[in-house]
């Protein structure tokens, strides 16, 4: 896993894809954005038991600018729409997000007039995490999802498509 | 002297009905003497209520129909709905005084076609977001309310969705606004 593992050989050959996505994978910063229950039990996951931090997710960033996982963990009112989508546009790429509980990947119970029907509308979702609230061991899970999404992702790649004008939305 | 004796005896002719139940006082007065009411229960001698705990709206559209259950209860509720109905709309205040630590509920009726309350903000500081929640939700304006716009809804939202002929899903109302392209 490390690179303690290679330390004394010299030299190690690689590709610069897998080394940028080696080091993405292995520090997804998140942004904390609980607005309701599933953010209790997101900071259980980020506390001393659960230890968010042994995968990577060291720092829970409260600024946007500096965070790579939006972890967006409770109900979301269609009052706090446009907070949520200027919190999403302000951080920085690369940036992935979390859809935490019933609510924030289909509004949950709350089928009423105040409740936006699922965040997937405003931002782009990565991994939905089910669960009313999910367990801080649901949370991990979708962490070890993402770590494996990034590790196929194609950084350089990527670059080229958007030099060739082409969209990459999708 | 007894609660229900003492406010009766400080608000005189304007005390409509002073009913208890289960040890709650509920005091109705009319609709236009609500700020005078509320002055002369905070300032009595003997009553003091000098602390308002809440104020809010309540619709009470389905209330006095009478449901159709059997084919002979259709006339009877025909002969409801021609009835004269009680106005629409109520706002509760509810009063505490923290010297005595009793408590009182001032309950005045708002009709659906005259939508205007005295504010009491010149009474209560308190009772500046819950008017505001009280506007945005039932549509009831507080006159003198210094910044009466919606608490909790955004501030175009076009219906007020705590009225019983509000669809609980809404009507489809989005909030819009400018997107950037991802």
């Amino acid at each position: 896993m490390g690179i303690e593992a290679y330390v004394g050989g010299g030299w190690l050959l690689t590709k610069a894809e897998q080394l940028i996505n080696w080091g993405r994978s292995r520090s997804p910063w998140p942004l904390p954005y609980g607005t309701a229950c599933c953010g209790i039990e997101m900071m259980c996951a980020l506390a001393a038991s659960y230890d968010m931090a042994r995968f990577g997710a060291e720092r829970p960033s409260f600024s946007p600018r500096q965070a790579d996982v939006l972890i967006e963990a409770g109900t979301i009112t269609k009052k706090m729409v446009p907070v949520l989508r200027t919190i999403y546009d302000q951080m920085a790429e690369p940036k992935w997000v979390f859809a935490m509980g019933a609510c924030a990947c289909s509004g949950g119970v709350f089928r009423t007039y105040s409740t936006h029907q699922g965040i997937d509308d405003i931002i782009p979702v990565d991994v939905y995490i089910p669960g009313c609230p999910p367990r801080p061991e649901g949370l991990l899970y979708a962490l070890l999802k993402l770590m494996d999404k990034i590790k196929g992702d194609h950084p350089l790649r990527k670059k080229v498509v958007e030099a060739l004008g082409a969209s990459h939305g999708s | 002297m007894d609660l229900k004796e003492r406010v009766e005896r400080c608000l005189g002719s304007d005390a409509l009905s002073v009913t208890e139940y289960r040890g709650d006082i509920t005091v109705e007065v009319p609709r236009r003497r609500i700020i005078t009411v509320l002055k002369k229960l905070k300032e009595a001698a003997d009553l003091e209520f000098d602390f308002l705990t809440d104020l809010f709206g309540v619709d009470n559209l389905d209330l006095y129909k009478k449901k159709k259950k059997k084919k002979g209860d259709e006339e009877e509720a025909e002969k409801g709905a021609q009835e004269p109905q009680p106005p629409r709309f109520e706002v509760n205040y509810l009063l505490q005084s923290l010297k005595s630590n009793e408590r009182l509920r001032v309950k005045i009726q708002v009709p659906e076609d005259d939508l205007e309350v005295e504010s009491a903000t010149v009474l209560w500081k308190a009772a500046d977001w819950p008017e505001r929640e009280c506007f945005d939700m039932f549509g009831i304006r507080f006159k003198g309310h210094y910044n009466l716009k919606r608490l909790l809804m955004w501030d175009e939202f076009p219906d007020h969705p705590l009225r019983k002929d509000y669809p609980l899903e809404g009507k489809g109302e989005e909030r819009h606004f400018p997107v950037c392209e991802f």
